[in-house]
């Protein structure tokens, strides 16, 4: 029976680290994501997990030691946030292609600079090209849904890849919402125990990680993690499907809401999509036919799944919350965009950064941005396509 | 899946290479020369030298070899030239130059 609580997105994820039990947990507290080791912490000092907690004096130290206790033959985990995983950086890459499938939780905050502590996507979407699976989530519900599935994907033998699972610093992290936990047992069962074919501790098996890789092989290498994360597309799709047999509730690379007939749709991550959500049965009861996409799993890209559908909507608005400063678009608007090219009829797209540093949204503003979209949709104008929301203008 | 670093070479496929680069053998740096980027190198004056051993385990690139109880002449292939074992060594059997003095 699953059992009802009441948690924050921080909890729920230290609650799905304690129903797995891993073997080692290297940690630097960093806000917003302090909590899930701070948890954590609790459950080993209770004897409620037997994870060895390595307590390391960097972010840098904290990846070092989950690849290193990965590649040994263990299950590793961390917990980080915003410049906690910038100092990380060089690790993620030697994770990633050391193909060791490390679960972090990445709980979303702006990257430097100027300070702030508040969310956005800066950390994650500066991090797309490491090489990390990523998976976003709305609620904490969706934090733990996702953070239960992210092993038996990563720890694919087809995939073998670290999965970062990414939720909203403060907006999830420290809200307190209710949730639907599964049993331990069930857990347990779903992850399974970590059988890698040859890790460093296996004595009959002498073992190399990690080597001197010229400029003869690297490509090669190269080659093998962009197959694994076409490889891991099919693989979060099957352990969606199984999870969906314990949990009832379905998951998929994005959610499409209220798309069946949409004549305009937003395009987004994470938890803004509750917001946004409410906007669009507020505009449903006006009769007008909004849409909404939130997409779950940035890495790898599902393109031909989401031209497909977008491919009913005559204007689609891709909201980002990471700025990436090519001048002419956010992250995830050029791989939206990438993606509907290949529609025979194309809608008409444009970009909205937006939320930066925790900077506020809510359901007027997205109804605002709908007007903007039939506006584009009625005269086949786009008008300007990179556009920022949310900031103070003066006025013209 | 090849697995033995001796037998991947330039013509070896992606599919056929192991995952991460992976090797399945110990001690494949002893293939590889990493002595080339020396600026100092210690010389050693066998006419000196005790077979004390006592330079043997300071040498951090293990580039002292001993066969039947006797140090033999630098493995100048790993040699990183640091000195430590002109440093440690107590009879004046290592001394350090300038490589090519
Ligand atoms: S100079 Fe350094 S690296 Fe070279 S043999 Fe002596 S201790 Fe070893
Ligand atoms: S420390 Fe000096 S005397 Fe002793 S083995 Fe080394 S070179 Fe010879």
């Amino acid at each position: 029976m699953a059992r009802k609580d009441r948690m924050s997105g921080n909890e729920a994820v230290a609650f799905a680290m304690k129903q797995i039990n891993p073997d080692v947990m290297g940690a630097f507290p960093i806000t917003p994501s302090t909590e899930i080791p701070q948890y954590f912490s609790t459950y080993v000092a209770n004897g409620e997990v037997d994870t060895e907690f390595v307590a390391v004096e960097s972010e840098h130290s904290a990846m070092s030691t989950c690849m290193a206790a990965q590649a040994a033959g263990g299950r590793a985990i961390t917990a980080t946030s915003s410049a906690g995983m910038a100092l990380m950086w060089e690790m993620l890459y030697v994770t990633s292609s050391a193909r060791l499938p490390v679960t972090m939780a990445l709980v979303n905050r702006a990257l430097t600079g100027p300070i702030n502590i508040n969310n956005d996507h800066s950390d994650s979407m500066g991090a797309r090209d490491s090489g990390w699976i990523q998976l976003y989530a709305e609620t904490n519900q969706e934090a733990y849904d996702n953070f239960v599935q992210a092993m038996p994907i990563g720890e694919n033998k087809e995939v073998r890849l670290p999965v970062m699972v990414c939720q909203d610093g403060f907006i999830t992290s420290h809200a307190v919402e209710n949730i639907e936990l599964l049993e331990d047992e069930t857990v347990k069962k779903f992850v399974g125990e970590y059988e890698p074919e040859h890790y460093l501790l296996k004595k009959e098996n002498p073992l190399a990680v990690g080597p001197y890789d010229i400029s003869n092989y690297y490509m090669e290498h190269k080659k093998q993690q962009a197959e694994a994360m076409k490889h891991a597309k099919p693989v979060i799709l099957e352990v969606a499907r199984r999870f969906e047999e314990i949990s009832g509730r379905s998951y998929g690379f994005f959610e499409a809401f209220e798309m069946e007939d949409a004549e305009v749709a937003l395009v987004l991550i994470g938890s803004s999509a509750g917001t946004a959500k409410e906007t669009v049965k507020q505009l449903r009861r006006e009769g007008k036919k909004v849409g909404l996409v939130k997409v779950r799993v940035f890495r790898p890209f599902p393109m031909e799944e989401l031209a497909e559908a977008l491919k009913v909507v005559k204007a689609v608005a891709v909201m980002d919350k990471a700025e990436s400063f090519s001048a002419c678009g956010g992250p995830l608007f050029a791989e939206v965009r990438s993606a509907l090219y290949d529609l025979e009829n194309r809608p008409k797209a444009i970009n909205y950064v937006y939320g930066l540093g925790g900077r506020d949204i809510c359901v007027e503003d997205f109804a605002m941005i709908y007007d903007q979209l039939f506006e584009i949709g009625r005269t086949g104008v786009a008008g300007e396509i990179y556009r920022h929301f949310g900031q103070r203008e003066q006025e013209v | 899946m090849i697995k033995k670093a001796s037998e991947i070479n330039e013509t070896t496929p992606w599919q056929e290479m192991t995952l991460g680069g992976e090797i399945y053998e110990g001690g494949t740096s002893a293939l590889f020369n990493t002595g080339d980027w020396r600026t100092m190198i210690p010389v050693y004056h066998p006419e000196n030298c005790k077979h004390c051993m006592l330079c043997v385990p300071y040498c951090p690139d293990s580039s002292i070899p001993v066969v039947e109880g006797k140090r033999e002449d630098f493995d100048f292939m790993h040699c990183k030239g640091c000195g430590i074992c002109a440093k440690v060594c107590p009879f004046k059997a290592i001394s350090l130059e300038k490589v090519g003095a």
